[in-house]
């Protein structure tokens, strides 16, 4: 992942980059899938032909019109359970990008505007956050708390995903925080929390963005990767839950690929929407990285 | 040199915060989760064995935080990591000691070679930046980096040895009949071929993508339009001008991303079955061995560490400004 330093200029109205950004095809293809994610998810009972709890149906079924995915192994409809599942993933992976990015932001901007000790300790703790492997560290949480729902997922996947990107936004406040608008601020005699999120937050914006678009894949990666394992609450309906009941009923040995090979797919094209956008927003702010 | 000891500081801490969060994570949580483990091996553990973990995790012992804390860091350092509850009555350093060395082989080889891979073909996509291959390769590469690595490991498991037959489900070497010498290597290497290909083609993508990222920030440097005016020919432009200065974040990166490709490679292991420290703690997951849990995330994170401490001595020769910095 590459972020540059490259920042934007003052007072150019937002609307500007949004017209810029969907013009760049990687990120119109990225903004695509995730709108159609987002239809579905809103849509979901009306696109759904059966309740994606309803057990009634004859268990294992290959693909056929009635079930356009087959059955599960309680009789199920596998089609109407990934259509409703695309809720619950899409909401994970966003609420937790959202977290993780404000967390990012907060340690972030304060460990690069504060500089000193402050920066020492905040830098420290994020440097011991990314070396710590996030998957283990994930598992660990999850098997302690007890507590088996969507939140504790969300909880635990926030708490070790917020380092890189603190990382990259402290950097970038280094730079910001010597400019001339910064310093007017400084003499004007604004307080530190109006001149790092009035002021230099802004400004930040594109790489706060990008940040969020990375810190998303993570946590629909590793949402899937915990309800892969049974950690999350696998009585909910998510395409990690579906792909683990996929598993522990033996799916492709009743040559039921279908019922494992769509939800991955399905977080597979969402986690690439999310690098679209994000590698679109990097090509975006660093001119050097667009065609020629 | 101020530059080494800031490593070995950081080396410290890391591992020391690693230790602490071990012992903090069970007494934090509300009702002890270890109590639960216990009560359910309660009667298959004989009484010293179940003291010992009630020691462990802080149940029924009536001394003082810090005095437990002490205890613990003491074990610790000397390698007692108590029974896994699992493989009872075996130690979970002896438990762990057999899974180790398949995860260093499996992770350690699939990963040198998906980052010389990555990084070979980021060179050769930045170079050729606007073909039409190129413009394939980049989101191919952006998918593969954002597929779930366990389900890329389901389906080329279903693929190219159940559908197929040309591999092994999974396991890690042939089970029937004894095998000695070269045989057992070749059949090591064969059941190591599905796993191994999981992990590479599943990293290969990162690497591409920031090998070419840095190799067109560089590509588009002074010195380089400069050896252009010079007349000297691509390749010497192309890899002794800019890949090698395009290769040094790549390679802090490789440091910092191993956390994340372990993580991968436990859930590769976990789906091929395969006999090493993934595969392990998802079998002390669904039992609920908290001992070797603890043992296998501190063994992580001490070889991801060291892994980065290596790479960091490494750098101070890679890069000269490094070494006159002190940073």
């Amino acid at each position: 992942m590459s972020f540059s330093t490259q920042e934007y200029g003052r007072g150019v109205n937002e609307m500007k980059y949004i017209l810029v950004f969907m013009k760049n095809k990687k990120a119109a293809f990225g903004m695509g899938i995730l709108l159609f994610f987002v239809l579905v998810a809103i849509f979901a009972p009306y696109i759904a032909p059966y309740s994606p709890n309803y057990m009634g149906f004859t268990p294992l079924q290959s693909p056929s019109w009635e079930h356009l995915l087959g059955t599960t192994a309680t009789g199920q409809d596998i089609f109407s359970r990934v259509v409703w599942g695309t809720r619950l993933s899409l909401f994970v992976g966003i609420i937790t990008g959202l977290i993780a990015t404000a967390l990012s932001v907060i340690v972030g901007l304060t460990a690069g505007y504060f500089g000193g000790l402050v920066d020492d300790i905040l830098v420290m703790i994020a440097n011991i956050f990314l070396v710590i492997p996030g998957l283990p560290l994930i598992i660990i949480l999850a098997a302690y708390i007890t507590i088996k729902g969507i939140w504790t997922i969300v909880f635990v996947i926030s708490i070790t995903g917020w380092a890189w990107g603190a990382r990259v936004l402290r950097s970038q406040m280094m730079t910001l925080k010597n400019r001339d608008f910064v310093k007017a601020s400084v003499v004007v005699g604004e307080k530190p929390t109006h001149i790092i999120f009035a002021d230099i937050f802004p400004n930040m914006l594109g790489l706060i963005v990008a940040n969020f678009f990375g810190a998303s894949i993570y946590a629909v990666l590793s949402e899937a990767g915990l309800e892969f394992l049974g950690l999350g609450d696998s009585s909910a309906v998510s395409w990690g839950t579906i792909l683990y009941w996929a598993q522990n009923n033996q799916a492709i040995l009743f040559g039921l690929w279908q019922w494992m090979a769509v939800p991955g797919l399905l977080i597979a094209l969402l986690g690439m929407s999310f690098a679209l956008m994000n590698f679109a927003v990097d090509e975006l702010t660093n001119p050097r990285l667009r065609k020629r | 040199m101020r530059y080494i000891i800031k490593r070995v500081i950081f080396f410290v801490i890391t591992a020391w915060a690693a230790l602490t969060m071990n012992f903090i994570l069970p007494r934090l949580m509300p009702g002890n989760p270890a109590e639960v483990m216990i009560a359910k091996f309660r009667g298959r553990l004989n009484p010293q064995a179940i003291n010992a973990l009630e020691i462990a995790f802080g149940i029924n012992v009536h001394q003082n935080m810090f005095i437990q804390y002490a205890d613990y860091l003491k074990r610790m350092v000397v390698g007692n990591f108590g029974v896994s509850v699992t493989f009872y009555p075996t130690n979970v350093s002896q438990v762990l000691s057999q899974a180790i060395p398949w995860t260093i082989g499996l992770f350690g080889v699939s990963t040198v070679i998906a980052f010389l891979l990555g990084t070979i073909l980021g060179i050769r996509t930045s170079w050729r930046r606007n073909s039409a291959s190129s413009s394939v390769i980049v989101p191919f590469s952006l998918f593969l980096n954002s597929m779930p690595y366990f389900w890329f490991a389901l389906v080329i498991d279903y693929i190219f040895a159940f559908e197929l037959g040309w591999f092994p489900l999974g396991g890690a070497y042939s089970s029937g009949g004894s095998l000695h010498g070269w045989a057992l290597v070749g059949s090591i290497l064969y059941y190591a071929i599905l796993p191994g290909t999981t992990i590479i083609v599943t990293a290969t993508g990162g690497w591409l993508l920031t090998m070419r990222n840095n190799m067109i920030s560089v590509l588009s440097d002074d010195f380089v339009t400069f050896a252009r005016a010079k007349g000297l020919p691509d390749r010497v432009i192309e890899y002794k001008y800019a890949a090698r200065n395009a290769i040094l974040p790549s390679f802090t990166g490789f440091a910092m991303a191993l956390g994340f490709i372990i993580s991968g490679a436990l859930l590769t292991e976990i789906v091929f079955s395969y006999p090493g420290v993934g595969y392990l703690l998802y079998q002390s997951v669904l039992n609920i061995d908290y001992p070797l849990m603890q043992a296998i995330f501190l063994f992580i994170t001490v070889a991801v560490l060291t892994a980065n401490f290596i790479a960091d001595i490494v750098y101070v020769f890679l890069d000269p400004r490094v070494r006159t910095r002190g940073e």
